[in-house]
């Protein structure tokens, strides 16, 4: 309802604006000669005073934006490429600030001063080699410094070799969830197709069950990391393209049917400690306050939130696309390495030929349209199979 | 049919052509091939109805984004089965962000604005009877309504218009099991656009062939106004780089009808495995955006164009730093078909060619740079008359520097990684290619209003606030957008309301729809005063704003072949504007500017170029 009087008020804003128009327009008639819609000095000075208001809208719009949004932004960077990424975004942004602020005051600026004024003679000034090449070679430097540094932590960050034994982790990116994968005990991932892929059989991710090293996979809806440890991720899509965003870790990478896509950082902040940083705690204490209100109107998915690193799918991939996550959980290796033994490997969570009983596959046929649910139902299944045995 | 040959085919009497004939109202007004008529017709298909369109949908989808889930009965309205209680549903909300990206980019902002001003500026302003063929001009008009209409049908068939994004990625618009919008929608989308291409490409080569072959005697490619130099550059890039996109839809066709692999490879959906094998998604990418990118040129060089010669006008000087302008423009078109791979530095293509687009990229911020410093030099000590397509050009540029700058951040492939495919790219290209070449168009239809609507000027109070409210509105709705897009939030969201870190920026979404709505009702002024002034805008003079360039030398009343008699000879380029003689009196006594067909007065150096 609220919304409605919104709309409401807007369009009588609206209409009141271009009434006021036609009220202006009403009282200049007749003023002028028939060129009346030719400005006149009388245009010139007024849109010449708006030019310089409209200069101080530009830097006032710029000052509000950073002074009430500058705490919305995301927090420290929780990856080790993650505080250049923020130095060199800073420092570009500099730069930015500094071009936008004189650019715009000179346009606006000569915008009003020059307003024009009948009878006043304009400069016939056409050309002057020395003031353009001044400014094609300030360009040219400041853009080449950003070249350079740029390049140089792209090859950095674009590092994806396997130097310092990272973990290899497949993030896996179907219509609309993730799975992730590790390598186990080998830490080496077991080759994969999507024809291989078996629904009855529990083989959402196609593992190659003749390659050794997929044996003792683990699958997992749900990514945890262990800090200070390098990881190499191993991105691929079962069906359109996703892109794998971390944006807490400055990370992102497309998944392409059909290729392995890559991409690696080292995350360097576990998740509880990043629950203490100032910034999320009030980020926290900000989106709880507004999610009571919600709760309060008795609005649905406004619980409490607990931060958490996520990670997002930022590429249009159909209808969820905008519901497609998974929990991140960055914690110390000791954690890590329990939280790895509890999970079953590929060669405990596959159904063997023999054990697919007609149970499962009613559960599979009623389920087909979703691959997402199937899996869950199918890992009820395996549970309730393996605790039998 | 030559241009030559219809200087004797006017329909008009003069004295000093022989014959005439008379036309029927379907050649005049629906098959013409005048170029006036042809550029009327361009302005109405692309501007006023698939712009009305086009915007109309951004309003809803911003609203969905502002009060996601809520119930409007204007979505019941308009969405009908889509909209289930008045509430917007998912596919539709990406089908609206598709359809308003292609119809903004291809129909409003190429056939739009270089349909209309191409057709209308090109012969006036080079002093030609036409086009080099009228009969093509024609034709490549009428592909384009046909594309408009396929592209509109598509908007009602069952399964909904394509919702792939406007870049329709396979596989995703490959595969109609992903998504509703790729069954027949996508196939509809992608017959509107080839059938677009090939009027983009007929468009084109008569803009090219007539810019070389069809200037009058004194006009040599140094005395060009920069509209033309512009409309020419942008052509040329039309014909290297929409082929390409002809070609990527050609195999996607192939892919989604005829069960080929060029774009997809290894696919499971809905329980099957695909027969597909050996594809890949990023071939597309390349393909595409080898016109994508020139396209953001192919709609800005024209708005820049119109900003150079409405400012010059408008501020009595002549453009600072010609020749510049020039090599800039030749400088922005050669690069913006080498800097494609900036859209995929996160693809999964090798990070070495990541390097190489980087470094292409930011080199074209250099001549861009010159353009803009270049225009606010032309203000410099002017006798700035604020015509209301004058407010339009400073605009552009304010908008133009602002967009610009934040592509020095997107195009530098470390920076990219973290906002790529955020509110930030968003914000940036709707500041540098969509309102800016939004502004020019606007520019460009204020200032030659009488060339189109024999003399009539529209209201110029109107026109004010029009580009006020517009002006204020745009900052408002993309300047905060920055904000949301550097704290994550990805484009393409139906709701952020999955992710409670996007909880707190519900209020800056509300903010933007709010100004996003009042930018749209603001257009409808526009509207009306282009409506009202066709038939009630008062009548100015020949040359109302006292330009140079050969346009305003025709006379107000419209005839084919646009000049009664001989056409005028050039002696000058187009920007003496206030030149005075070393004793500071004007070259004209009393008047500050000379027009293009001037010659040179004794005593007078011809200057610059």
């Amino acid at each position: 309802m609220t919304t409605l009087l919104i709309l409401i008020v807007l369009v009588l804003i609206a209409i009141a604006i271009w009434q006021i128009g036609k009220i202006f327009e009403l009282s200049q008639m007749g003023k002028n000669d028939s060129s009346s819609e030719i400005a006149n000095d009388e245009d010139n000075k007024n849109n010449g005073y708006l030019l310089f208001a409209f200069l101080v809208f530009i830097y006032g719009i710029t000052i509000f934006s950073f002074a009430k949004y500058t705490k919305v932004l995301l927090p420290e960077p929780a990856s080790e490429h993650g505080s250049g990424y923020d130095l060199l975004m800073l420092v570009s942004f500099v730069v930015i600030f500094i071009v936008q602020t004189i650019t715009q005051a000179l346009l606006h600026y000569f915008g009003y001063k020059y307003r024009g004024q009948k009878g006043r003679k304009a400069l016939f000034f056409a050309d002057n080699d020395k003031l353009e090449f001044i400014w094609t070679i300030i360009p040219v430097i400041v853009l080449a410094g950003l070249i350079i540094s740029g390049l140089y932590y792209w090859t950095n960050i674009m590092d994806v070799s396997e130097e310092d034994d990272p973990l290899r982790v497949e993030l896996y990116a179907q219509q609309f969830n993730w799975t992730a994968r590790y390598g186990g005990d080998d830490n080496v991932l077991g080759d994969a197709s999507v024809r291989l892929i078996d629904i009855d059989r529990a083989n959402v991710l196609g593992l190659d069950e003749s390659d050794p090293n997929a044996a003792d996979d683990i699958i997992v809806k749900e990514l945890h990391l262990p800090v200070g440890r390098k990881v190499n991720f191993y991105i691929r899509s079962q069906d359109v393209l996703h892109s794998a965003y971390m944006p807490h870790f400055r990370a992102q990478m497309n998944c392409v049917p059909g290729m392995i896509t890559r991409f690696s950082f080292t995350p360097t902040i576990t998740t509880e400690e990043m629950r203490q940083n100032p910034d999320v705690v009030d980020k926290v204490k900000r989106t709880n306050k507004i999610r009571a209100e919600w709760a309060a109107e008795g609005r649905p998915n406004s619980d409490p939130w607990e931060f958490d690193y996520i990670l997002l799918c930022n590429k249009i991939c159909g209808k969820s696309h905008y519901n497609m996550q998974m929990k991140i959980i960055v914690e110390s290796e000791e954690d890590y390495n329990k939280w790895l033994a509890e999970q079953k490997s590929f060669s405990e969570t596959i159904l063997k030929d023999d054990t697919s009983n007609t149970e499962t596959s009613m559960v599979v046929e009623s389920q087909e349209e979703n691959p997402e649910e199937v899996l869950e139902e199918l890992k009820e299944v395996v549970e309730v199979i393996q605790e039998s045995h | 049919m030559s241009a030559v040959t219809h200087a004797h085919v006017e329909e008009h009497a003069h004295d000093d052509h022989g014959h005439h004939h008379k036309e029927t109202f379907i050649t005049k007004y629906i098959f013409s091939q005048d170029h006036k008529m042809i550029a009327k017709q361009y302005f109405i298909t692309g501007v006023l109805v698939m712009g009305f369109i086009g915007i109309a949908m951004s309003l809803l989808f911003r609203m969905q984004l502002a009060w996601p889930g809520e119930s409007f009965s204007v979505f019941e309205a308009l969405l009908g089965k889509w909209a289930p209680d008045g509430v917007m549903d998912a596919d539709v909300y990406l089908a609206l962000v598709t359809m308003h990206g292609t119809i903004m980019v291809f129909f409003v902002l190429t056939a739009g604005l270089s349909g209309t001003f191409s057709n209308l500026l090109i012969p006036l302003q080079i002093g030609a009877r036409d086009m080099a063929s009228g009969f093509l001009n024609m034709v490549s008009y009428w592909l384009f309504f046909v594309s408009c209409v396929i592209m509109i049908i598509s908007l009602f068939v069952e399964a909904g218009p394509a919702a792939a994004g406007w870049t329709i990625y396979p596989p995703l618009s490959a595969l109609p099991m992903a998504q509703p919008g790729s069954g027949m929608g996508m196939t509809l989308w992608l017959v509107a656009m080839a059938i677009f291409i090939a009027s983009s490409l007929l468009g084109s080569l008569n803009y090219i062939v007539t810019v070389l072959n069809l200037r009058t005697k004194g006009m040599s490619m140094t005395r060009l106004p920069l509209t033309i130099w512009a409309f020419f550059v942008t052509a040329i890039i039309g014909v290297v780089s929409f082929p390409v996109l002809l070609s990527a839809a050609l195999l996607l066709i192939m892919d989604r009808s005829f069960g080929t692999s060029f774009f997809l490879s290894d696919i499971f959906i809905q329980g099957e495995v695909l027969h597909y094998q050996g594809g890949s998604p990023v071939l597309y990418e390349h393909l595409f955006w080898f016109l994508g990118h020139p396209e953001v040129y192919i709609v800005l060089l024209p708005a820049l164009g119109i900003t150079s010669e409405v400012m010059s006008t408008n501020a009595r000087k002549p453009i600072f730093g010609y020749r510049a302008m020039v090599a800039s423009i030749l400088a922005i078109a050669f690069l913006s078909t080498i800097v494609w791979g900036h859209h995929m530095f996160i693809s999964g293509m090798n990070p070495f060619l990541g390097s190489v687009f980087t470094f292409t990229t930011l080199l074209i911020a250099i001549p861009s740079a010159v353009k803009a410093f270049n225009y606010i030099t032309t203000l410099w000590k002017g006798n700035l008359q604020m015509n209301p397509a004058m407010l339009f050009s400073i605009g552009l540029v304010s908008t133009f520097i602002t967009g610009g700058l934040t592509g020095i951040i997107l195009g530098d492939s470390t920076l990219d990684i973290n906002v790529h495919d955020t509110y930030f790219v968003v914000a940036h290209f709707h500041l540098v290619m969509g309102i800016s070449a939004l502004y020019g168009l606007f520019a460009g239809v204020y200032h030659w209003f009488p060339k189109m609507f024999h003399g009539r000027l529209m209201n110029k109070n109107l026109g004010y606030v029009h580009f006020w409210i517009t002006a204020i509105c745009a900052y408002g709705v993309f300047f905060p957008m920055h904000f949301v897009g550097m704290a994550g939030v990805p484009r393409r969201y139906y709701e952020n309301t999955a992710f409670p870190m996007f909880d707190e920026l519900t209020d800056v979404q509300v903010l933007m729809t709010t100004f996003a709505l009042i930018a749209g009702a603001a257009q409808l002024i526009f509207v009306y005063n282009f409506v009202h002034s066709i038939f009630y805008g008062k009548k100015g003079p020949k040359n109302p704003w006292q330009s140079n360039t050969l346009e305003w030398t025709t006379p107000i009343e419209h005839m084919h072949g646009n000049w009664p008699g001989a056409i005028p000879e050039v002696h000058r380029w187009a920007y003496d504007y206030s030149k005075t003689y070393e004793n500071g009196e004007y070259i004209i006594a009393g008047q500050d500017f000379v027009p293009q067909d001037v010659p040179l007065q004794e005593n007078e150096e011809e200057l610059n170029h």
